[in-house]
């Protein structure tokens, strides 16, 4: 039986973390990919592939959760303003525009299918904002965060696909990997800050999200942001620094999305205003077990 | 206008789950689901301690996160405040689980007998395939509610048009109706008692009130 206080909730596993994970990745590789390709000989055609490739694996992994996969296309079929529906939708145009881009190799496909990404990489973030019985979802904060670790994920995962085909990303896209990882962790501090406060989520949740926070920081913020420094003070070195960052960046990602979903959702927990008065006894005041 | 709401009065209520086996009966959930289920929530340090007994289950908000989240068109708000799920458009993705502050959701991926192998009459009866993989919660059993408007009886207050759990209830600490209805008798509770609904701040306008207190 469920009982009073929060708990882990247990309607979404690693499969639907899979979707925020390559829905991030992916989005946020289009868009630095239309960037790198607009400024400078990048491969548009393998890195937009890839991040189509990542985006329809986070589409397949919630396709495997769903309860009655033969039925997702009702989410076509029924519409309403559901945040699912339009990352649903959304995805239709992204796929069409990303494909166009890898045939054509042309940064004028390139740039709608990095927009369209945004939009559906901002319908992940409020997919989670609308999940009202969990706390550290609803909560706004995670939303900038959410956004930030995508496009730092497809920042990392730029460099790295720069590294392997021996091409140097620039001094500017390592600029932009400081950047985000700086938002990023600005973004993470102000999420945990919030949440701890008193009333912010359920304690578990807050005991969870420190937990992690002693593996998000240091390598997914200080290694990076270390490495990214040395790697604009030694450019010789900056391609393969680039990469182990983009390492960093990309796993320290995926671990935060996995344990979002898995380790972090508590659910809202009962509560009462007020503690009625019994025979004998008497009204006390409300209880709200498990939060702080 | 028609608002149906349950009333469930704290001072009454004395755990004895009752309500929680009639609805499991009526709807013969799957083992594990408890559309209706009654929370034992003790507070306090000792000597000075409280244990209140609080029925819980789909709330049938006014504006209900589940349906907002349903990304087809399967969770609907029904003109009387019933809340219901058409488990032919649901696809089973639990945003809705997760939307709801009342963990009132539930979802199962087979179909299995509460005991043994064997289903028991009631689970024989009442078993539907259809219920399997999609969400499922508490009803207010629209379906007895409908059968009432059908044969003119008034859900609240003829049995056979009220929801299993508030029939069943031995202290009388259910009580089911339209709040709209201001000779009904939840609104003559709701007027002659002080009263709350569970996580409020949050918007939802839940159609559960708990009553705490008699009015000043």
């Amino acid at each position: 039986m469920r009982g009073v206080e929060p708990e882990l909730q247990p309607f979404w596993d690693a499969r639907a973390a899979g979707n925020f994970i390559g829905g991030g990745s992916g989005t946020g590789l289009l868009l630095w990919t239309a960037v790198a390709a607009s400024t400078q000989a990048m491969p548009l055609r393998a890195a937009t592939l890839v991040a189509l490739v990542c985006i329809a694996v986070g589409l397949t992994c919630v396709w495997l959760e769903i309860g009655r996969p033969w039925r997702a296309l009702n989410v076509f079929l029924h519409p309403r303003t559901s945040w699912m529906t339009r990352e649903a939708i959304i995805a239709l145009p992204l796929f069409a525009l990303g494909a166009l881009a890898v045939l054509t190799g042309a940064p004028a496909f390139a740039w709608p299918a990095a927009l369209v990404g945004l939009a559906f990489l901002y319908c992940q973030a409020r997919i989670l904002a609308a999940a009202r019985g969990i706390p550290a979802w609803r909560e706004p904060a995670l939303l900038p965060l959410i956004i930030a670790t995508g496009l730092a994920e497809g920042a990392g995962l730029l460099a790295i696909i720069a590294f392997v085909l021996t091409l140097a990303p620039g001094p500017a896209h390592t600029g932009v990997m400081l950047l985000l990882v700086g938002v990023r962790g600005w973004s993470w501090l102000r999420y945990q800050r919030t949440l701890a406060r008193p009333g912010g989520a359920p304690l578990k949740t807050v005991q969870a999200l420190s937990r992690e926070s002693r593996l998000w920081l240091p390598l997914g913020h200080y290694l990076p942001a270390a490495l990214l420094v040395v790697a604009l003070l030694m450019p010789t070195l900056a391609p393969a620094l680039g990469a182990v960052a983009g390492i960093a960046m990309l796993a320290a990602g995926w671990r935060f999305k996995f344990a979002l979903i898995t380790r972090i959702g508590f659910t809202q927990g009962f509560a009462l205003e007020h503690i009625p008065a019994r025979t004998p006894g008497y009204a006390r005041p409300g209880v709200k077990p498990g939060w702080n | 206008m028609t608002r149906y709401a349950m009333v469930v009065d704290l001072r009454r209520c004395v755990g004895c789950q009752t309500c929680t086996a009639a609805c499991k009966h009526t709807n013969a959930t799957a083992p594990g689901v408890q559309w209706r289920w009654v929370l034992d929530l003790e507070a306090g340090t000792f000597p000075d301690v409280s244990r209140t007994f609080v029925p819980v289950g789909c709330q049938h908000c006014d504006e209900p996160p589940c349906e907002a989240a349903c990304p087809t068109t399967a969770t609907k708000k029904r003109a009387d405040g019933l809340v219901t799920i058409d488990y032919d458009l649901c696809i089973g993705c639990a945003y809705c689980s997760v939307a709801c502050p009342y963990y009132a959701r539930y979802k199962v991926t087979t179909s299995r007998p509460a005991y043994a192998d064997e289903p028991m009459a009631h689970e024989h009866k009442r078993a539907d395939p259809g219920m399997i993989g999609v969400a499922t919660k508490c009803t207010f059993c629209s379906d007895r509610i409908d059968y009432g408007h059908a044969h003119g009886l008034t859900p609240g207050v003829d049995p056979d048009a009220t929801p299993a759990c508030a029939n069943a209830c031995i202290a009388s600490a259910l009580t089911f109706g339209d709040i709209d209805d201001p000779e009904s008798k939840p609104s003559h509770l709701l007027r002659d008692n002080q009263h709350f609904r569970m996580h409020e701040e949050l918007g939802t306008g839940p159609g559960f009130y708990y009553l705490w207190e008699k009015a000043r």
